[in-house]
């Protein structure tokens, strides 16, 4: 009997069944026009510079005097004016380095991740993103080379013949680094631009009709000579695509190599296999800490609310919930293992990190990173911009104590107690790792000024007019398209 | 104007009578053409009779040159041309040499990617027809274009206007070569 059931194709009850409409998440909110769109966005170029933006450039570019102070200091010096020495030979260098990388992560996931997931909410806030990953590349990439001592070696990195004919070693994770690091530097860049190139045109065509021929002539230099063509925009769409599809395996590659530095050396702590998974979890967590830090008040600032909606911003906050949730697990389960395990060094180095003398920093991390995300629950605490600001600092804070953390607690205690140290920063680290935030800052600044922050084309494919079958909110389809079968 | 000129281009001002445009276009049989869009319209390749991009094949190249190169520099360097002992490990192993050429190989085969993307589309071709259209600047704001080049087999100044403008194209300008 069942079996006829399903053998009858047009059961009487089936007909009298219509499939349940599924509104579609609205993204720009208030129905809002192409033009719309692009006026939003090029005004924020072609407008005057605000007072507001001079006074956030001028004391950014104060702060970022600080890590120009630093390594200025270091170079001519030596990098002995670091607080490092045995056994802790590496600690705030590393851990500025992984924090910057992990902020990266967020803007790859938004631009890559998401992309593939078709998650539409993401072209909202990819552009911003994209650049934050860049600039905190940028500032990454400042302390490993820096650490390197003389400078002027830093090449000896790469596999570039050298008057000793000698090879690096491709054994280390360091080196494996060096290659994940300079490839996600670039290749985040080579996305970022091609998402560019169809609104740099728009830009061209506007400082062309405006009379200002200079700025015309520099967008229009890097846009290509793009014309929206179809022919066009379908080999773009494919070359986006494949862009998103590579970035998803480096952004998971970028952060379980960095965690490698760790986890294939010996020391206790380190020498996890849960680290891979951990780092990424943590890097994704503290990137949608910062995107969140950054949009929030570009979006009150700009009167972005119709393309950064609520809608945006619940999603970010879950997004930091999971991954704050998925962090906090990976405390656990590393104390789990440590008792479970029975190595005596491994139980110490966690016992330690708690109750040690660097507790304090490990009851910080606890309390940013497991307990902040947990108020994202609430739909009162997403709705409250303010206050979700403030605890994306919190987020911040926190994955920076996870990284100092995990690398002074285990080097300062290690085998030998004859060896054991304490390690403070000097002043000439504090300074360096200041600035970084002021070199970003003067990044962020100079692209909200002269790019757009929000890919326009991408914002207008995700309207109901772009819709061509009809099968966007109610009312907004054209009947006609309706009939067009696939 | 005298010489020939580059094609015809018609206004729309929705996707949908775009959409719709096009496929009659392209049933009509015409193969030098091209629809102007502000953002990538969603099923107007199929309208338009393109085929599939070839773009993930030259991806898929630049990705397995870059993974052996990852190899075969790892070998190289390592065990041929000063081979080394570090730490007892071997001079050469397909698990320590993994990590950089899996790097590699998504480095190759994004620049592929990207420099492929360019080359099929013919940019950067900052000199065009098309961009000489004085309300071209609209065609990457909110305006839909549809362009049929004169050197198109088909092409014939009066019926190619007649079938832009059955189509729904409004404001028909031939264009400067």
């Amino acid at each position: 009997m069942v079996h006829a059931d399903h053998a009858t194709p047009a059961h009487p009850i089936l007909q009298e069944v219509k499939p349940a409409v599924i509104p579609r998440a609205i993204l720009v909110e208030n129905n809002r026009s192409f033009s719309w769109i692009t006026e939003k966005i090029c005004g924020i170029i072609e407008g005057k510079t605000p007072t507001w933006w001079w006074v956030c450039f001028i004391l950014a570019c104060f702060v970022a005097s600080f890590t120009v102070a630093g390594i200025t200091y270091l170079v001519a010096t030596g990098v002995g004016v670091w607080g490092h020495a045995n056994p802790v030979n590496w600690a705030w260098d590393i851990v500025n380095f992984v924090f910057w990388i992990g902020i990266g992560h967020a803007g790859t996931l938004i631009s890559a991740i998401l992309c593939l997931l078709r998650q539409k909410w993401r072209t909202s806030i990819n552009r911003a993103a994209e650049a934050m990953t860049i600039f905190a590349v940028v500032c990454a990439a400042i302390f490993p080379v820096f650490h390197v001592g003389r400078v002027w070696y830093a090449w000896y990195l790469f596999p570039i013949p050298n008057s000793n004919a000698v090879w690096q070693n491709f054994r280390s994770p360091l080196e494996w680094d060096v290659f994940a690091v300079s490839t996600y530097g670039t290749v985040s860049v080579l996305f970022w631009y091609v998402g560019l190139i169809p609104d740099l045109a728009i830009l061209r065509d506007r400082f062309l009709n405006a009379g200002n021929k200079f700025r015309s002539f520099l967008y229009g230099l890097f846009a290509m000579g793009w014309r929206g063509s179809n022919r066009h925009w379908s080999n773009y769409e494919m070359a986006y695509l494949i862009l998103a599809g590579i970035s998803t395996p480096l952004v998971l590659s970028v952060h379980t190599i960095v965690s490698f530095d760790f986890a294939v050396s010996l020391i206790p702590g380190w020498h996890t296999t849960i680290f891979p998974p951990y780092f990424v979890a943590g890097a994704i967590f503290s990137g949608f800490g910062m995107v969140l830090t950054l949009m929030l008040p570009l979006r009150a600032v700009y009167g972005l609310q119709d393309l950064i909606t609520q809608y945006h911003i619940d999603c970010m906050c879950k997004i930091t919930l999971a991954t704050g949730t998925i962090v906090g697990y990976a405390y656990g389960i590393e104390f789990f293992i440590a008792w479970y395990g029975a190595n005596p060094y491994e139980g110490f180095a966690f016992v330690n990190r708690a109750f040690g003398h660097y507790a304090w920093a490990y009851w910080i991390m606890i309390s940013c990173n497991v307990i902040t995300p947990q108020f994202f629950w609430f739909k009162k605490v997403r709705e409250n911009t303010a206050f979700v600001w403030i605890l994306s600092i919190f987020v911040n804070v926190g994955m920076w104590f996870e990284r100092f953390v995990i690398i002074v607690t285990s080097l300062a205690r290690d085998f030998l107690p004859s060896s054991w140290g304490y390690y403070s920063p000097s002043i000439v680290e504090i300074f360096t790792f200041f600035g970084t935030f002021g070199v970003f800052s003067v990044l962020f600044l100079l692209f909200i000024r002269f790019l757009p922050i929000m890919p326009m084309a991408e914002l207008k494919a995700v309207t109901p007019q772009a819709d061509v079958h009809g099968h966007g909110m109610a009312g907004h389809g054209d009947p006609a398209a309706r009939d067009f079968k696939h | 104007m005298a010489a020939q000129p580059y094609g015809l281009i018609a206004t729309f001002d929705t996707a949908t009578e775009l959409y719709h445009a096009a496929e009659k276009i392209r049933d009509a049989g015409y193969r030098h053409w091209d629809c102007i869009t502000p953002c990538p319209v969603h099923g107007l390749d199929r309208a338009m009779g393109l085929r599939r991009s070839i773009i993930p094949r030259i991806s898929l190249v630049g990705g397995i040159i870059g993974f052996f190169t990852g190899m075969s520099m790892i070998w190289w360097t390592g065990a041929y041309d000063y081979p080394l002992i570090v730490g007892g490990k071997p001079y050469f192993s397909a698990m320590f040499a993994f990590p950089i050429s899996y790097e590699l190989t998504i480095l190759f085969a994004a620049f592929a990617t990207v420099i492929g993307m360019f080359v099929v589309n013919r940019l950067p071709m900052h000199y065009h027809p098309v961009l000489k259209y004085d309300k071209i600047g609209r065609g990457m704001d909110d305006t839909f274009f549809i362009v049929i080049e004169a050197r198109d087999p088909r092409f014939n100044l009066a019926n190619t206007k007649a079938l832009l403008e059955k189509t729904g194209g409004k404001a028909i300008v031939e264009l400067e070569s």
